[in-house]
């Protein structure tokens, strides 16, 4: 850096500097704040004792979770929601994004079926005809009801078309004269060239899954098949008593709902926070080249 | 190839539009879609006579305005600050961080905010106290309801959205600046005739899009952190049509709340990407 800063320039950078570490700060500090109180004795969190580290390092709360069947069970929820719902979104994104990416001169109906998918982020049955739907499908209270209805992630789909048309034509024609039809150039070329996009809408979905809760709430009539995130709401948000069996009060004593609510926020939030740092500078590029268009 | 996610979308994207029957029919589902009385427009009069109605409708809009407004400016800024910043390591480390919050749900946030902005023990409330402030009770005041709710949502959202402007902001052309040093112009000059209008047309572009949202004033947020005690500031239709729908079970009334909102958004959107593409010349696909 050879760049000479005068005065006003130093002060300006000093200034930015800090402000962007304090921005930075306030998006994750109320995050340690709860970490902290999650390891924390139920006494000193009670009291207020606690700030930005554990105050009387303990881990019986994450110990009290641990053993609650209720968690337990609402994780095998949310992963076979997400090992089956992953691959659907995915699938259905590519199988639909492939044949809406080509120019309408090669696929006729282009625009019908564009539009036929875009409408439905314009315009929907709203939450009770959707919901008569899914009972009538005879889904209810399955796995299905929460992977199903969102099957095709629209915005995702138009996020994946913009980054096909923005491929070089050369390649696709010179894989038509090699004799490819069009699986084996969605499979052998396009695939392959647009990982950064892929991997982009897979943490989407990825992340969409994990988060969601409503559905759970709404379409599983027993709690046993609650998802995590709708087990969280029940139990963090709504302070739900029914839910809890009287084991769970006597150990609520010792344990102390504070804590024991901050340490199951942590372990909802935990797969997340570990996934993110790796999938970041996918999503940086992939969501720019979709988004941004000349 | 486009045949299985058509007919998905066909079964659960358009089967639910027309079960939006349902807004005209007296429905009692025992007695099914066709079984049920067909009433008109009772429903509709029933929701317009109501009390609460003018005021779910001005605090859905308030509040989706206030927040498209606050989430408009809070990435500029930081995207041109962030733009500022030399340091590769220090540029990433921030994004990283204010990125993150955009991935966590509102149930994870709200637990969180529950907690810090509790009167009792928050942290948030004994920070003022250092300073002589009696504790308030954030989320269960309606003085304070409303500011919760944007500031929260910017907090959460803002740094997903400055990757856009950031992108924007690196396909400025550098000459331009050359040409503007060459010309006498600081930092600051730099700023305001080169860079600004640089991003004038992806912000024409957002604000347009975002028009399109003012009657969404954000269901899962509001659910997670609204109480009772708050639903006379902070009560918004998506709310409103999930408790007269699901927990009192008037179907038939809170589907054509429903309606009403799906018409409203439909014409708002469609509005708002007719604008877009006539002057940020957007389009879909």
């Amino acid at each position: 850096m050879l760049e000479h800063y005068t005065v006003s320039r130093r002060v300006f950078l000093s200034f930015n500097y800090v402000f962007l570490a304090c921005l930075g700060i306030i998006c994750i500090l109320p995050i340690i704040h709860v970490l902290a109180v999650s390891f924390s004795s139920s006494a000193a969190a009670q009291a207020g004792y606690v700030k930005l580290w554990p105050v009387q390092f303990t881990l019986s709360s994450y110990d009290y979770v641990m053993h609650k069947p209720a968690f337990f069970k609402s994780i095998l929820v949310t992963l076979k929601r997400v090992a089956i719902g992953i691959p659907t979104n995915m699938l259905l994104t590519v199988l639909i994004a492939y044949p809406l990416s080509k120019e309408a001169k090669k696929f006729p109906m282009r625009t019908f079926y564009a539009w036929t998918f875009v409408v439905t982020i314009l315009f929907s049955g709203g939450l009770i005809p959707l919901y008569m739907t899914v009972k009538t499908t005879h889904i209810l209270d399955t796995v299905w009801a929460m992977v199903l209805p969102g099957a095709v992630p629209v915005f995702n789909v138009i996020l994946l078309l913009n980054f096909f048309r923005g491929l070089p034509k050369e390649l696709e024609e010179a894989a038509f004269i090699d004799g490819a039809g069009h699986w084996t150039t969605l499979w052998r070329i396009f695939l392959p060239l647009s990982l950064p996009a892929l991997a982009t809408i897979t943490l989407f979905a990825t992340v969409n899954h994990w988060n969601s809760w409503f559905d759970g709430l709404i379409f599983m009539n027993s709690p046993d098949h609650y998802p995590l995130q709708s087990y969280l709401q029940t139990v963090v948000i709504n302070r739900d008593l029914t839910l809890m069996s009287s084991a769970d009060m006597k150990s609520l004593t010792e344990v102390n709902d504070r804590t024991a609510k901050a340490a199951q926020i942590f372990l909802g939030a935990l797969p997340i926070l570990l996934v993110y740092p790796f999938l970041q500078r996918f999503f940086m590029k992939g969501i720019v080249l979709g988004s941004v268009k000349e | 190839m486009i045949l299985p996610g058509l007919i998905l979308v066909l079964i659960y994207s358009y089967g639910p539009m027309f079960g939006l029957l349902i807004a005209f029919e007296k429905y009692v589902p025992a007695k099914g879609m066709m079984g049920s009385k067909w009433v008109g427009l009772d429903n509709f009069r029933y929701v317009i006579e109501m009390p609460e109605s003018a005021q779910i409708i001005w605090n859905t809009v308030l509040i989706a305005i206030m927040k498209i407004i606050a989430g408009l400016i809070a990435p500029i800024i930081t995207a041109l600050l962030l733009n500022e910043v030399r340091k590769e390591v220090f540029k990433r480390g921030v994004q990283t961080v204010v990125y993150l919050p955009h991935f966590l749900s509102w149930i994870i946030l709200g637990g969180i905010l529950i907690d810090i902005l509790s009167p009792t023990n928050g942290i948030v409330n004994q920070l003022l106290g250092w300073f002589g402030i009696k504790p308030i009770f954030f989320l269960g005041s309606n003085t304070w309801f409303r500011y919760v709710l944007v500031i929260t949502d910017v907090w959460k959202e803002f740094g997903f959205n400055t990757i856009v402007y950031l992108a924007a902001l690196t396909s400025i052309s550098p000459t331009l600046y050359e040409a503007a040093i060459v010309d006498g112009a600081g930092r600051w000059k730099q700023t305001l005739h080169v860079t600004l209008p640089g991003m004038a047309s992806i912000i024409v572009l957002l604000v347009t899009l975002s028009l399109g949202n003012v009657l969404n004033a954000g269901f899962d947020q509001v659910f997670n952190l609204y109480s009772p005690q708050v639903y006379e500031t902070g009560d918004v239709i998506d709310t409103f049509v999930y408790r007269i729908g699901l927990v009192d079970a008037q179907y038939g009334v809170a589907t054509a709340v429903g309606v009403f909102r799906s018409v409203v958004s439909l014409f708002s959107i469609s509005l708002s990407y007719y604008l877009a593409y006539r002057f940020a010349n957007y389009r879909i696909f």
